[in-house]
């Protein structure tokens, strides 16, 4: 493949202290609010979860906000096309999702995007270019790419991107594959985020592919990649941003792996105790939202008492979310449609 | 002058492609090769841009085919063999197949699948995989047996706003000619009376329609009129048609060229026995293809499929001669 200046391997060092230092104020404050909402919001679905109040399950993003939201504020929300995974809450919530979708979905209420058809994470607004993903890993690839042909047959593609996440394992699917190839063939201006967070449920990467880093596999793509610190939002913010800017003006399809663990189970029914506590107390196990604030203070972006009223005001606002959407009306089985075409006569 | 099936085909999409900028076909080799069958033969000359080779990824290329019908474009889909749709199993049933139910937003694109068996295609490039595609919730599944029907059902199927798995047969595709598309035609979703009867009723759709007739003519020589319905599309499946010509003769033979397990030929008879009990005068009966691979050599794959020689041997058990 050609030479990609983007194409580096950056060992997973230590917290570099002048990672971020590059990165315009504003948008790390608003990375970090996002990243401080999402996980106000996943305590608050953790709880309601133990406490019985949400049937199904819930899939948090702990401990990945720093990558996903990075991604959600350097995309432009009124152009460009965002297909999250389950670890995205932070993402989405960057990407201007609000909160009342979230507590919508989880919490079964009538009025939500999916009206309980289809719950938790599994979400989205097609038509405002956030796809809703299914549960088959690997399949948002191609539906991203999709969405950018269209717009280049439609001469509506100049200056859009196209992004999707992915996790170490789903980067083992057919459908990653395929669709990465596909974007890597038509050249397309997307970004995908794997965010490597050492295990798919319960599998450790040693049983999940054999190279050393998923970074190798992009040579073969023949797409640009890099990877970074998932826990450090001064290298999320660089890195992605860095590869959202290449996208966008014509290098092609470019991948970001973010090295990371997830810092909860695979769900709210998983302890996760498979995870070995020498991992856990790795640089890998820090938790980037705690990092994320002493980054934003130390760069002298924010004080901690104004961090603090953003702490404040996201509880504010995940309760207000919460109790709506308890108070609304539940999907009924004897007004549901039960339409799966939305043409006459299908059936 | 005369239309094959598979021209039928061709002048659909160039039709489409004309009257419509919103249409576009991807598929392997479907470019300036013009395709494996040749239904794509030359459209990429005059549509660079929407007539488009893709890799060997039938899971990407209908992934690709939703986010951009979801995005305002109809797509075709070509895959090469219906075969080879397995591979976009997940994305045609679990993606397509239950977007507008959970979002509300329509897939538009139309996935076309050269299906069933042509003498030496073998065990991968032959088989008819329609009642998997009806099973599902969502899916909208066209079984044209016609030039005619190729050619509007194809047209239809793309104007549809939601998913379509068009399954063309292979057999028709050069063997069956008309001399020329009809002006008229049926709605999708309504079956056809191919040959009137008034003795037995056989239920069947895409290559078999034909083989049907052969078997009716013969059985015509002695004395006994045998009416055809044509299903045109299995999902939905035309009932009225179905139990109005079943009324008629009282008598039931579910035919088609998938394996027996289950299936298009279950779900009519089952259909018909629940809807339609005190209509039968006879136990109906189902005839498929055999319940192994298919196979390779012509003399063997000749007698997996139903053939005019077991259809008629079929209808004189259900006649009770």
């Amino acid at each position: 493949m050609p030479y990609n200046p983007s194409m580096s391997s950056a060992p997973n060092s230590a917290l570099s202290p002048t990672s971020g230092s590059g990165i315009d104020a504003d948008l790390m404050r608003r990375t970090l609010q996002a990243m401080i909402t999402s996980r106000t919001l996943e305590n608050k679905l953790s709880s309601l979860y133990k406490a019985g109040k949400i049937v199904g399950g819930v899939y948090l993003g702990k401990g990945q906000e720093a990558f996903s939201a990075s991604l959600g504020c350097c995309l432009d929300q009124d152009q460009d096309i965002f297909a999250p995974l389950i670890r995205d809450q932070a993402g989405r919530t960057a990407f201007g999702e609000e909160l009342i979708d979230a507590t919508r979905t989880y919490l079964g209420s009538a009025l939500g995007p999916m009206k309980g058809r289809d719950g938790n994470i599994h979400r989205g607004r097609p038509a405002e270019r956030r796809p809703a993903m299914i549960s088959h890993l690997g399949t948002s690839v191609s539906i991203v790419a999709g969405m950018l042909m269209a717009r280049r047959m439609k001469k509506e593609l100049d200056g859009v991107v196209g992004a999707t996440c992915v996790g170490d394992g789903a980067t083992s699917t057919g459908s990653f594959h395929e669709g990465l190839n596909l974007a890597a063939v038509e050249k397309l201006p997307m970004v995908i985020l794997i965010a490597d967070n050492q295990f798919a449920y319960s599998t450790p990467r040693s049983r999940q592919f054999a190279c050393e880093s998923l970074l190798d596999r992009a040579l073969g793509y023949g797409v640009g990649a890099v990877e970074i610190d998932g826990t450090d939002l001064g290298a999320c913010l660089q890195g992605i941003q860095t590869a959202v800017e290449l996208a966008r003006s014509g290098h092609g399809p470019q991948v970001v792996v973010g090295k990371l663990l997830r810092l909860c189970g695979h769900g709210e029914h998983d302890d996760g105790n498979y995870v070995p506590s020498e991992l856990r107390q790795s640089e890998l196990g820090r938790d980037c939202l705690d990092l994320g604030i002493q980054k934003v203070i130390d760069l002298g972006y924010a004080t901690q008492t104004e961090i603090s009223g953003w702490q404040d005001e996201a509880a504010e606002r995940v309760q207000e979310a919460v109790a709506q959407a308890q108070t609304e009306p539940k999907p009924d089985p004897f007004k549901e449609d039960w339409r799966a075409f939305s043409e006459e006569g299908m059936e | 002058m005369s239309v094959t099936y598979i021209e039928a085909i061709h002048q659909a999409q160039l039709d489409l492609l004309r009257s419509r900028e919103d249409v576009f076909l991807y598929g392997q080799d479907i470019g300036a090769f013009g395709g494996a069958f040749k239904a794509t033969k030359g459209l990429q000359e005059e549509f660079p841009e929407r007539v488009l080779d893709s890799p060997i990824s039938e899971d990407a290329m209908v992934g690709m085919a939703i986010g951009a019908a979801i995005s305002g474009m109809r797509p075709i889909v070509e895959m090469q063999f219906a075969d080879f749709s397995s591979i976009a199993f997940n994305q045609i049933v679990n993606h397509a197949g239950t977007h507008f139910y959970r979002t509300g937003v329509p897939v538009p694109i139309t996935v076309r699948l050269p299906c069933g068996g042509t003498p030496g295609s073998g065990p991968f490039h032959s088989q008819m995989v329609e009642a998997l595609y009806g099973h599902y919730p969502g899916i909208v599944v066209v079984t044209p047996a016609t030039v005619s029907d190729a050619y509007h059902l194809l047209k239809a199927s793309v104007e549809l706003n939601d998913p379509v798995v068009f399954c063309e047969h292979k057999f028709l595709y050069r063997w069956l000619k008309a001399a020329r598309i009809s002006e008229e035609t049926l709605p999708l979703g309504r079956a056809r009376i191919s040959r009137p009867g008034k003795h037995a009723t056989v239920v069947t759709y895409s290559a078999m329609v034909h083989e049907a007739v052969r078997a009716a003519n013969r059985l015509a020589e002695e004395g006994w009129e045998i009416e055809v319905v044509d299903l045109r599309t299995i999902k939905p499946l035309d009932m009225d048609t179905v139990l109005a010509s079943v009324a008629r003769t009282g008598r039931l033979l579910a035919l088609g060229e998938a394996f027996p397990w289950g299936g298009v030929t279950a779900e009519i008879v089952s259909r018909v026995v629940a809807e339609g009990f005190h209509l039968l005068d006879a136990a109906p009966l189902r005839l498929n293809a055999r319940d192994t691979p298919i196979p390779y050599h012509p003399d063997l794959w000749a007698a997996h499929r139903p053939t005019p020689e077991s259809i008629v041997e079929k209808l004189r058990e259900l006649l009770n001669l």
